[in-house]
């Protein structure tokens, strides 16, 4: 087995008073799609927030623990050099609406203020859109703002954003449950696609979707990592009873 | 029994619309009548002349208001060069900072900021700056404009950073955007509809101010582009000549007041069109 | 990094500044009147001697003369920003009529005070100058109550603004409720709307107060600029910000300045006070509605 892209340990996550992530330990696998599932409230979105350093943003926030992005201890390095490092889509897609497609991919450099030249801003553009699934169908309209494609798109658009800065891993927050079934199945085809560049990271609260497309299974539940493995091996056979609980429907 | 007391709750029903309808209207006869005194009485003298040349000494017939309109640009611009970075950058705070301390005690001072007479606030460009400086000034009526404008920056600033949604700041940040660009190149640049249009509201208003003018910028005769000098702006003329004895100067005022008016009715119709057009949806 | 901690700077000074200014004004206003508090004390909130020559002051007729008025046009304007508000944020709510109400209430509130007073001074005044003539008073034509008239025309838009949002506001259920059990539009509006918007209207109110107590351009061409107190809503008087604007560059001597500051002081409290009030209304029913 390859070394883990991210290592988690001993993760403790505080909002003021409140215990939200209780000592999860836990190596997310290279190239491969692992799902991070369980209840509303169990930490999951507060996990992966903690993996970019988004989490200390908000008031009150406090983190115990460690956490290794291919080795390097992601406390000892620049939040902003770890979040381009790390990339993350969100749960309601949020393309910039003031810009238009094309700088919405290279939006990363654009802001930081890295200077490409002409040719290197078309390549990055065209391939990331291409990774992303959506080259094809904005290619005619690159230099229109966002606003006109559907919600599908509008995600697949903030994939190849987060994709334009050659992440390690990209973190994805419930990335289709604002979208359609035809859209989350495009979405669900490319993330597939993806695993084998970049490491993926995804929660979800649909147990079927997780089924479908990751290979490794993280359950969360009140805070604590309760299970995590292969996904096929951990949908038939269950280790812990709560696994088996949440599996079958019997509380969510 | 019941049927008289219901015809007359419907009479009383009627009645009642009508007469509402009948204020309101009536309301508006006041804005009629001024338009159509001010068109009236002024527009026989608007013409190329009339805004180019300057005031005749008393007692000459004809004359020009460009003084005046040239004075009324460079305390606006004053004005605004004053108060529009600092009101952003405050406003910024205010719909970063909602929950702290500090931002309710700076919302309280923009409150009183913005309840204070402009007369008052000429005294304090008066003590502030004429006193110390020894002369009226253009600058010192900026500094009273910039004061009753700050406040309105600060609240446009304030309202529509705080209608943006979270997601927007977040994208950036996750991509690894220090917060400070983010501000500046994602934030401000979606808000930027409505804090222009909080700007050119400002401007309609401070453009038609007289009272914080009276002792500050003070009037002139002569075309002054020096900001350390007393400076003629439109309201302070249209003052000047209303309450003059001169039949003619009172002709002039009229055109003046057209020429206010419709300076107004622009900054006003472009801050909704702005408004309304380049609103960043999301 | 750098950028970061000079950009939060750059924020925390900008709102440091306006606290500065505000805090500023205040003392300033403090100082400036200093000499004229120490020469008269609160007796000059109750001295009606205005003397230059003298150099007697006293603020009374100035206090008089600004309450006078405000109220007066309060009361003036009243029916009628409430009619406006009740016709668009009741009966028409939308459609072509109601945006041109809208907008003809917005170019009202627009339209520079110093226009309002030259207007009043050559439509206004004669006319009232010929209602005196009729009634046998002294045809001054300015006074209180031309001024009075002016200021409510110019409040109207700021109580109508307000009054229309706090009506728009009333739940629809509450209405229809009414409606239900029989009731006209006129028994709806009177016996729900009203009452259920009523602190709004008042804050609403509050804030045009607070308008038309600092309002100077338009009152000092109307008011006749008589330094005394008026026996009459005909007579000739002056406001605190009308005696400001008048005087205030012809003040010489330091007593005479630090006396007009000093009114200027009580002016800015004035106005802070009833707008602190109205705001506090406006808020405080508007946080309980949406709950």
């Amino acid at each position: 087995m390859e070394s883990p892209v991210l290592e988690i340990k001993s993760l403790f996550a505080y909002y003021g008073n409140t215990q939200v992530l209780k000592g999860i330990n836990l190596d997310i696998p290279r190239n491969q799609v692992t799902a991070i599932m369980g209840p509303s409230g169990c930490g999951k979105t507060t996990m992966i927030r903690c993996i970019n350093r988004m989490h200390e943003l908000g008031e009150g926030a406090r983190v115990e623990g460690e956490i290794l992005l291919n080795r390097d201890s992601i406390y000892r390095l620049h939040p902003m050099v770890l979040r381009r490092r790390v990339g993350m889509v969100f749960q309601r897609p949020n393309p910039f609406p003031t810009m238009s497609i094309f700088d919405n991919v290279i939006a990363g450099y654009k802001l930081n203020g890295v200077r490409l030249s002409r040719e290197e801003k078309q390549e990055i553009v065209e391939r990331s859109l291409k990774d992303a699934a959506l080259w094809d169908e904005v290619k005619d309209h690159l230099h229109r703002k966002g606003t006109f494609l559907s919600g599908g798109q509008q995600q697949r658009l903030c994939i190849a954003r987060a994709l334009a800065m050659n992440p390690e891993v990209i973190l994805l927050d419930e990335p289709s449950s604002a979208l359609d079934p035809k859209a989350t199945v495009r979405i669900e085809e490319l993330i597939v696609e993806l695993k084998k560049t970049v490491s993926i990271v995804m929660v979800t609260h649909n147990i079927s979707q997780a089924a479908r497309i990751s290979d490794y299974t993280a359950f969360l539940y009140l805070g604590e990592l309760v299970e995590f493995g292969a996904t096929e091996k951990m949908f038939t056979v269950p280790r812990d009873s709560r696994t088996e609980e949440y599996l079958t429907g019997k509380f969510g | 029994m019941n049927e008289q007391r219901i015809w007359i709750r419907t009479v009383k029903d009627h009645i009642f619309t009508l007469f509402v309808a009948l204020l309101a209207l009536l309301s508006v006869v006041p804005l009629i009548l001024i338009l159509y005194h001010i068109v009236g009485n002024g527009i026989a003298y608007i013409n190329w002349s009339f805004l180019v040349s300057l005031p005749n000494p008393v007692g000459v017939e004809g004359g020009g208001i460009s003084n005046a309109i040239v004075g009324t640009v460079i305390l606006v611009v004053l004005a605004c060069v004053l108060s529009v970075p600092v009101g952003i950058a405050a406003g910024i705070y205010l719909s970063e900072n909602r929950y702290k301390r500090l931002s309710y005690w700076v919302s309280v001072a923009v409150d009183i900021l913005q309840s204070i007479p402009s007369i008052v606030l000429g005294i304090i460009a008066y003590l502030w700056v004429v006193r110390p400086a020894g002369t009226f000034s253009a600058f010192s009526g900026g500094v009273a404009l910039a004061l009753m404008m700050l406040p309105i920056i600060v609240r446009a600033t304030d309202e529509t950073l705080k209608l943006i949604p979270e997601s927007l700041k977040e994208a950036a940040l996750a991509l690894g955007v220090p917060y400070w660009r983010t501000i500046l190149r994602v934030i401000l640049p979606a808000g930027l509809s409505g804090i222009l249009t909080g700007i050119l509201l400002g401007i309609s208003r401070i453009a038609g101010e007289t009272a914080p003018l009276l002792f500050t910028a003070f009037g002139s005769p002569f075309m002054v582009l020096d900001p350390t000098r007393p400076m003629n702006a439109l309201p302070l003329l249209i003052f000047n000549y209303a309450t003059s004895p001169y039949q003619h100067w009172h002709s002039l005022a009229w055109a003046a007041s057209l020429v206010l008016v419709a300076m107004v009715l622009i900054f006003n119709l472009t801050a909704k069109v702005i408004s309304t057009r380049w609103k960043v949806r999301f | 990094m750098k950028q970061e901690k000079a950009f939060r700077v750059i924020l925390g000074g900008a709102v440091g500044v306006v606290v500065v200014i505000v805090v500023a004004i205040f003392l300033t206003l403090l100082w400036g009147s200093l000499p004229s508090l120490q020469r008269f004390g609160l007796g000059f909130v109750t001295s009606t001697t205005w003397n230059p020559v003298t150099g007697e002051f006293g603020g009374f007729p100035f206090l008089v003369g600004t309450l006078l008025t405000s109220f007066l046009s309060l009361g003036l304007s009243l029916p009628f920003s409430l009619a406006i508000a009740i016709l668009l944020g009741e009966f028409f709510r939308e459609g072509w009529f109601a945006e041109t109400m809208r907008s003809a209430i917005e170019l009202l509130a627009g339209i520079p005070s110093v226009i309002y007073g030259f207007w009043g001074l050559f439509f206004l005044v004669p006319a009232i100058r010929y209602v005196e003539l009729s009634l046998g008073v002294s045809p001054y034509g300015v006074g209180v109550l031309t001024a009075s008239i002016i200021l409510a025309i110019m409040i109207i838009p700021y109580s109508a603004s307000i009054a229309i949002e706090v009506i728009a506001l009333v739940p629809r259920d509450l209405k229809e409720a009414a409606l239900s059990l029989g009731a006209t539009r006129y028994e709806v509006v009177r016996t729900v709307v009203i009452p259920y918007a009523r602190s709004g209207i008042v804050g609403g109110i509050l804030l045009a107060l607070g308008r038309a107590l600092g309002e100077t351009m338009a009152v000092t061409m109307v008011i006749g600029n008589k330094n005394a107190l008026p026996d009459s809503i005909f007579s000739p008087a002056n406001t605190m910000a009308s005696v400001i604007a008048n005087e205030f560059t012809e003040a010489t001597d330091e007593i005479y300045l630090s006396s007009l500051i000093e009114i200027g002081l009580l002016l800015f409290l004035v106005t802070a006070i009833v707008n602190a009030i109205g705001k506090y209304i406006v808020h405080v029913t508007g946080v309980e509605r949406k709950e």
